[in-house]
């Protein structure tokens, strides 16, 4: 009845693994008895989890997110804690609890952290920074939305019931074929990476469609902020990566359940096709998840700067190099397979091709400092110190790019040096600053600015000295994801990366307390204009936060900073002539349940219950029938009823809260003279 | 908040203050870094390699640098303040800069593609090395969790423990009889992976006699923290020696010894085998192969079924 899941799944085998379902389960039943004691199950249900409004979806995407976060740095602060005390040692992790740890960390920060981060941010934004009313496909955003949360909830429960993978994130067979990984772990894995991957897929149609389909009047493609031409560059990276990483989960799957031989040992089985075909998604995931963040940091830096951004063109065309030569570069992965020489080399100079459009890229920011005037708002800190930071980890890229050098670094605790530096400022701070950034325009408040510098500087130095030492015990010969060690001279480092976490740990606790401060004090820091940073592109020309519809009329785009232009020739907040009326998508139950069902199916196959595999499947079925058959899936919002909106929010602007446009004024001895090169 | 505030600045400032130089100091002594195997190698292979990361992180120094110093003078610079710097808002590109941002790190890939052909085919792991002495071979297996050695010019087997002439260059095949390894001696050069069923090959040298540490860096599960070994390069008395000791070893890595050894076992004591199944290696490559049967020998009948 209930397949292989006996009692013998609950974690009483070890008190560290029991806190951590503890923790788990105490926090699920306090989140419900909160709710329930706030009386917010309706309100959550109707106004929330059956929406199909893509800035209600990005919340619940950035949610996600930030809760996956502490659990995955949970993961990473443990991990420290062991490799500082295990010299010659167990520590107090034995190996098989260890190994689970670094393999959920490793899957918790890719798929259940940075990809509903950044669709979260690219949700709240981009149908406003094009000025559209919602995404191409809502429902189907929903559906997004509710298969990442159902693969995220696998991995969750992994925790209570049964143990998660422990053949790492990238779960190389045969290690993770049902020979030498018998157990449910690699089934949790896999299936929380099919779900949450067909979400994702489905999300990057959604956002290639949108941002084709769905720009206003006159926002040509060279006329997209930046943010919205890396999201549509990841869009397309995600629509043709992610099948690959379906695929790919997908046969080792049927190998581990129905005894194919895909990538087993013998039997006609190929091990080395499954690193290719993860990393032929796997790199491009690399890209995926920095992209958007050069997106932010390129809004940032034009806004803080108050300058127009440096190689506007330069930059779209360096984006889509770099998204371009993102499967180009794969094998570099895996140099170390015993391939020729001429292929090593030849996935090598790729590799070095991308360090230019990507060296690029932080020149042009650096040239929209350049005569700029500089805030110091918390997302412009982390812009600045991403820079600096990233083009370390741009240099030990290229150093791992050279295929005999990559022969001495490969799997030491370099490379996890070096990818952490590329995904801490590159990804992580990237989203941060968007937080600071764009909270405003999803909740009506700003975000309080000191415990965002707090958290910055705790997150910087934390990353400095986590990760610094990792690259020096690289070079010591210290292998990643050892579990204990034997050479006294690898402790001291362990202990300062181990200090480093404690930092990194401050900085999320300030980010908890930014959020906690910000909330209590939101009265004072309400953005009525829906422009707190004198923004420049159209998603600051709607309220904050946003009516339902975005925007009561579409706008006209006559060039790149489009609201800037607005602001400048006085036309911003002029109320339309006439409102019409919007047809609006409902919110539909249909979402939440097929992520519920989707949980329902992973877990059911993961422990074997074959009838819940196909009551799941087939209840699956029957949700998109009924949609399919449904027709009365919109509403309209009559005119009066914008009017009344628009009005009332355009009543409480008074000019003394709007941006004073001479500050735009060039100033300084050579402003009038042209710079050389200057077209 | 202001409490909480006050202690986390007061907090995050010793942290930095105390942590830094306790970092530095790390850095700086260099008593353990003088062991590290990348930065002071001691073969020929392992020093070109090194040499060729530090020729490629001082030509990208180019670059980094001005990259990393205009960012902080350029914020320092151009803070917003009153009476201050030069401000152009509308400046929004310039041809000399963008050429200069995609020609100079173009040019730097260029120079660093060309070093990546020549090296990459020069060091190919693969290649046999040019020595007036015939190379060592040796054949490893990779086991959970622990290498095997087998010394076909011998006939002979070790556990967990290489030896080889210091003076002639090392010839390694490699495959696995278990998951996914790489055995790497990161003093003599890089690693390559061990796959069941596949034949890998690492050509080292090392400069004379000492003692190097090998493990095996692709995580294989539980005893992997333990799965390391030492490689020993030896004078020619010396290997006479431990040639020696190793035949005068009682026990034979026949078959059924070959079955025992393969179970699981974490931080395998040195073991050492006077004689070892003709042609085991290729038997165990022989195991993972499509086809199988009839074997040629009942050893090879009882290592490639009797124990799966």
């Amino acid at each position: 009845m209930l397949g292989r899941l006996t009692v013998d799944a609950l974690p009483f085998y070890s008190w560290v693994a029991m806190g951590g379902a503890a923790v788990t389960v105490g926090g699920g039943i306090a989140v419900f008895l909160l709710i329930t004691y706030l009386r917010a199950w309706k309100v959550l249900w109707t106004d929330w989890l059956t929406s199909v409004d893509h800035k209600k979806i990005g919340i619940m995407y950035v949610v996600l997110a930030l809760v996956m976060l502490v659990r995955g740095f949970v993961d990473a602060l443990m991990m420290r804690a062991q490799q500082a005390i295990a010299l010659n040692s167990e520590g107090y992790l034995p190996p098989e609890h260890f190994e689970q740890i670094f393999s959920s960390h490793g899957t918790i920060m890719i798929f259940f952290v940075a990809m509903p981060f950044l669709t979260g941010l690219i949700n709240i934004i981009v149908p406003q920074q094009i000025g559209a009313r919602d995404v191409a496909f809502p429902f189907l955003n929903s559906v997004s939305l509710w298969l990442t949360a159902a693969g995220a909830a696998l991995v969750l429960v992994s925790l209570v019931v049964g143990k998660f993978s422990q053949a790492g994130w990238t779960g190389y067979p045969p290690y993770s074929g049902i020979e030498y990984s018998p157990g449910v772990g690699v089934d949790y894995w896999l299936w929380a990476l099919i779900v949450s991957g067909i979400g994702s897929t489905l999300a990057g149609i959604n956002f290639i469609v949108t941002i084709v389909k769905n720009r206003c009047p006159g926002m040509t493609y060279m006329r997209m902020p930046l943010f919205t031409w890396t999201t549509l560059c990841i869009s397309v990276l995600i629509a043709f990566a992610f099948p690959g990483l379906t695929v790919v989960a997908a046969e080792l799957t049927l190998d581990r359940t129905l005894g194919f031989h895909f990538f087993t040992n013998g039997d006609g089985g190929n091990m080395m096709m499954f690193a290719n075909l993860l990393w032929i998604w796997g790199h491009p995931e690399v890209y995926i998840l920095i992209l958007p963040a050069f997106g932010i940091f390129s809004e940032v830096v034009a806004t803080f700067s108050r300058k127009r951004l440096f190689g506007y063109t330069s930059l779209v065309y360096a984006t889509a190099c770099i998204a371009l030569l993102s499967f180009t570069v794969w094998l570099h992965h895996f140099f170390t397979m015993g391939s020729s020489s001429n292929v090593n080399a030849v996935f090598g100079i790729a590799t070095m091709i991308i360090a230019v459009p990507t060296g690029v890229k932080i020149f042009d920011w650096l040239f929209t400092l350049y005569r700029g005037r500089i805030e110091f708002h918390p997302s412009m800190v982390y812009t600045i110190g991403f820079m600096v930071t990233f083009v370390i980890g741009g240099v030990t890229g290229v150093l791992l790019a050279l295929p005999p050098a990559d022969y001495l670094m490969h799997n030491s605790t370099f490379l996890v040096a070096h990818f952490h530096n590329m995904l801490i400022p590159g990804a992580l701070f990237g989203y941060f600053a968007g937080l600071n950034y764009w909270f405003p325009k999803a909740f009506g408040f700003k975000l309080d600015a000191k415990w965002g510098i707090r958290s910055f500087w705790c997150w910087f130095i934390g990353f400095y000295l986590a990760f610094m030492p990792l690259y020096v015990l690289g070079f010591m010969g210290m292998s990643r994801r050892m579990e204990h060690y034997a050479d006294p001279n690898w402790q001291p480092y362990l202990v300062v990366a181990a200090i480093g976490a404690l930092c990194v740990l401050a900085g999320i606790a300030c980010i908890a307390i930014q959020l906690y401060v910000s909330a209590k004090t939101w009265g004072s820091a309400r953005d009525i204009t829906g422009d707190p940073w004198n923004g420049r592109t159209l998603e600051w020309a709607t309220s904050s936060p946003a009516a339902p519809y975005n925007f009561a009329v579409l706008p006209e785009v006559h060039g790149l900073d489009a609201f800037h232009d607005m602001k400048l020739a006085g036309e911003a907040y002029r109320p339309p002539q006439k409102y019409e009326d919007i047809v609006m998508p409902k919110s539909t139950w249909i979402g939440p349940v097929l992520g519920a069902l989707a949980f329902g199916l992973g877990f059911a196959f993961v422990w074997y219950i074959w009838w819940l595999v196909a009551l799941c499947f087939v209840l699956s079925l029957v949700c998109v029938g009924i949609r399919a058959c449904d027709d009365d899936t919109d509403f309209v919002l009559p005119a009066a009823e914008v009017a009344r909106i628009e009005t009332e929010r355009l009543a409480q602007i008074s000019p003394a809260d709007l941006h004073d446009m001479r500050d735009f004024l060039p100033r300084g001895a050579a402003s009038g003279a042209p710079l050389p090169g200057t077209v | 908040m202001d409490v909480i505030a006050g202690f986390c600045s007061k907090w995050l400032r010793k942290t930095v203050l105390s942590a830094a130089p306790v970092f530095l100091g790390f850095l700086l002594s260099g008593c353990a870094l003088s062991d590290a195997p990348v930065l002071f190698p001691k073969g020929p292979i392992a020093l070109a390699e090194r040499d060729l990361l530090f020729t490629a992180f001082a030509i990208m120094m180019i670059v980094a640098i001005p990259a990393i110093v205009l960012t902080l003078f350029f914020a320092w610079r151009y803070r917003k303040r009153k009476n201050g710097g030069v401000y152009t808002p509308d400046w929004d590109g310039s041809w000399i800069v963008e050429a200069v941002v995609w020609l100079v790190p173009g040019a730097i890939v260029v120079v660093l593609g060309t070093l990546v052909w020549t090296r990459t085919h020069e060091f190919d792991p693969y290649k046999a090395l040019v020595s007036d002495k015939p190379a060592f071979k040796v054949q490893a297996v990779a086991l959970d969790w622990k290498w095997l050695f087998l010394y076909p010019e011998l006939g002979t087997a070790s556990v967990n423990e290489l030896a080889f002439p210091a003076d002639r260059p090392l010839s390694i095949e490699i495959t696995s009889d278990t998951v996914m390894n790489s055995l790497m001696i990161p003093a003599l050069g890089g690693q390559i992976y061990a796959m069941a069923g596949m034949r890998s090959e690492l050509n080292l040298l090392a400069d004379g006699p000492g003692v190097f540490t090998g493990r095996n860096t692709m995580y294989s599960g539980d005893g992997f923290s333990d799965q390391h070994f030492k490689a020993h390069a030896m004078s020619e008395s010396d290997f006479t020696a431990w040639k020696a000791k190793v035949s005068a070893s009682p026990d034979v890595l026949d078959a059924p010894a070959y079955l025992e050894l393969h179970k699981d076992s974490t931080a395998n004591p040195v073991a050492y085998y006077s004689a070892t199944e003709a042609k085991l290696f290729d038997i165990i490559l022989r195991k993972y192969a499509p086809i199988v049967g009839p074997y040629e020998s009942e050893a090879a009948e009882l290592i490639c079924r009797g124990n799966s």
